[in-house]
């Protein structure tokens, strides 16, 4: 008998052990979740006041902020599209998509092809151009800005958007990534098949490697197109006519040019259509994109 | 005696054919070795030869170019009236603006980590938490300047609740006060970076052997103590790389303080940085000034990438 209590005495404190544990990680998962929801608001805030701001008049951006949306959304994109007292966002638009895509396509195979070269071909000095191509990777834009200027004045290339497209074809991290993805995937064997079949290196590489290569063109693609939409220091420097400005560029014109003279709601509208086509991109992309920001850098 | 001498002759022919495809990997490198001489080092390498000139433009006239030695780097460590050399002024500047958005980042993207991959929470919906938090990354940091200059300024929203609800008499000049201009600042970089550095510090979570973490909670190890004495030794060098990346990026750091101060990294320079005094000298025609600053910038990367590049080459050499 007094062992029986003694028994349920055990499994009662085992129990209670149990459920206090139990309480604990509800407790904890309670918490843990108001943090990421925190976080998730915290970046959500910035576009809901972008998206509600571009929907006001003037005036009612000079009144009482309400944090709720106003009618004013079709005008505003009216005037920012069709009457650029400030900036000509759609010549803007059509810069930045022209740089972003040509870099991004060039970029890409280009990349690809060198890393090709490296990894499929055993020739003299290979190990010295891998190092020198590694020790480069990590030297910025801005360092050779000076001279990439002075060159720009040298051909005659200022203000012209394919100074900014062709060094993409050199792009040393890009190229690395390239080659991080041949050493896990292909097979030197495919080469010598292709070979055998009478393919020329250069068919080889376009016609066999190139298609195995795509979700690594993809990403790459993906990223370099953001970057380049997103670049402002070079292009700064480079662009002065209004009609060769992209976006970033504009945006920095507007920026510092005081606010009274020109409509609220119009650089609100702007701002918005600005990052909206990114933002587009991301959210149809977003799962490969979260892949593959660590796939290349990160040893796994 | 016959297998040897075929076995030779299949070695010769095996070399005569890699020495026949070898040239391709010159071929193909052709492209990228072009661009890279043209458009990169023929630029670095005027840039590093311009350090050494006296070259500006004085009105409609070109000064020089004339061999100076050291003097642009002499002049650049040569204190401004008031007594402040100016490249320390930035270099701090830039300093503090990066380690307002890096030491809020790596704490909550180390949490945030953790909090993904911890076996025992089991968080759901990973992928909409992951997607917001990278979101703010492709947003061009124009834009998310331009949008707190504006959310911020005197009469923007955020002085229009602050005042409106009573907590404020009147609105505050947060864009002209040094402390709430950095604060702002870093935010917006806070924002752009801390999705990046989570996926980062995950993806190196999770790279540590399962087994590990499985054992330790068997011995009856708490969260906090699993992650002081197992997760962070064996995150280190992942968490020293993504650390020195954040670092290489804060000494480019341009955009955000560019158009959130209008270009002049107001108030009293507090927020100018160093690449925005490149920008400046570059665009004041100073050529020879504007060059030093680029070595230095060099400098200080090159000091930086040096660990990162010893870490990568340790099994990327071949």
């Amino acid at each position: 008998m007094e062992n029986v209590t003694k028994t349920m005495e055990k499994k009662d404190n085992g129990n209670a052990r149990n459920s206090r544990a139990k309480l604990a990680l509800i407790l904890e998962k309670i918490l843990v979740y108001a943090f990421l929801i925190f976080n998730v608001l915290i970046c959500f805030f910035v576009f809901y006041i972008l998206i509600v701001n571009s929907t006001m008049s003037k005036a009612e951006l000079q009144g009482v902020f309400t944090g709720l949306p106003s009618t004013h959304f079709f005008e505003n994109l009216e005037s920012a599209l069709f009457k650029p007292e400030t900036v000509n966002i759609l010549q803007g638009t059509l810069n930045s998509f022209i740089v972003a895509a040509f870099t991004a396509i060039l970029t890409t195979y280009f990349s690809a092809l060198s890393a090709y070269a490296i990894h499929a071909y055993r020739f003299k000095g290979r190990k010295f151009i891998s190092c020198f191509i590694l020790a480069i990777m990590m030297i910025p834009a801005q360092v050779s800005s000076l001279g990439f200027i002075r060159l720009a004045y040298q051909i005659g290339a200022t203000d012209q958007l394919w100074m900014l497209i062709v060094p993409s074809i050199a792009a040393p991290s890009v190229y690395f990534y390239m080659l991080q993805y041949l050493k896990a995937t292909l097979p030197l064997d495919l080469v010598e098949a292709s070979r055998i079949d009478g393919s020329s290196e250069f068919m080889t590489f376009n016609r066999v490697v190139l298609p195995l290569m795509k979700p690594a063109l993809a990403v790459q693609g993906i990223f370099s197109f953001v970057a380049s939409w997103n670049n402002l220091y070079i292009p700064s420097l480079l662009l002065k006519s209004d009609d060769k400005k992209t976006l970033p560029v504009m945006l920095a014109t507007l920026a510092s040019q005081s606010f009274s003279k020109a409509d609220a709601g119009q650089i609100w509208m702007v701002t918005f259509l600005a990052i909206l086509p990114i933002v587009v991109v991301y959210l149809l992309l977003s799962k490969y994109i979260i892949k593959g920001v660590t796939s290349g850098s990160v040893k796994g | 005696m016959k297998d040897k001498d075929q076995a030779l002759r299949r070695g010769q022919k095996e070399k005569r054919k890699t020495i026949s495809y070898a040239k391709w990997g010159y071929i193909f490198l052709i492209p990228f070795f072009v661009v890279y001489i043209i458009f990169t080092l023929y630029p670095q390498l005027l840039t590093f030869g311009f350090s050494f000139l006296t070259y500006y433009r004085k009105g409609r006239t070109w000064v020089g170019p004339e061999f100076c030695g050291l003097q642009n780097y002499i002049d650049i460590f040569t204190p401004a009236e008031g007594g402040t050399i100016l490249v320390f002024k930035y270099l701090w500047n830039t300093i503090v603006l990066w380690l307002i958005c890096a030491v809020p980042q790596f704490v909550v993207s180390l949490l945030l980590a953790v909090i993904f991959t911890s076996s025992r929470l089991k968080i759901k919906g990973q992928g909409f938490f992951k997607t917001v938090f990278y979101m703010p990354n492709v947003i061009m940091a124009s834009a998310f300047g331009l949008l707190f200059m504006q959310l911020f300024s005197n009469v923007g929203p955020i002085n229009s609740i602050l005042v409106n609800s009573g907590m404020l008499d009147q609105p505050y000049n947060f864009l002209g006060k040094t402390v709430s201009m950095r604060t702002l600042i870093g935010v917006i970089n806070y924002l752009m970076w801390f999705g990046n550095t989570t996926l980062m510090l995950m993806a190196g979570i999770q790279s540590i052997d399962d087994s590990i973490f499985e054992s330790a909670r068997i011995d009856g190890s708490g969260a906090f103590h699993t992650f002081r004495t197992i997760t962070m030794p064996l995150l280190k060098p992942i968490f020293l790389y993504v650390l020195i990346t954040s670092m290489i990026g804060g000494i480019q750091m341009y955009d955000v303080p560019h158009i959130m101060t209008g270009g002049n990294g107001r108030p009293d320079e507090t927020s100018f940085t160093l690449v925005m005094y490149l920008g400046r000298v570059i665009g004041a025609n100073n050529y020879g000034r504007a060059g030093a600053i680029s070595v230095i910038l060099f400098i200080f990367t090159a000091i930086l990438s040096f660990f990162i590049f010893r870490s990568i080459t340790k099994d990327n050499t071949d």
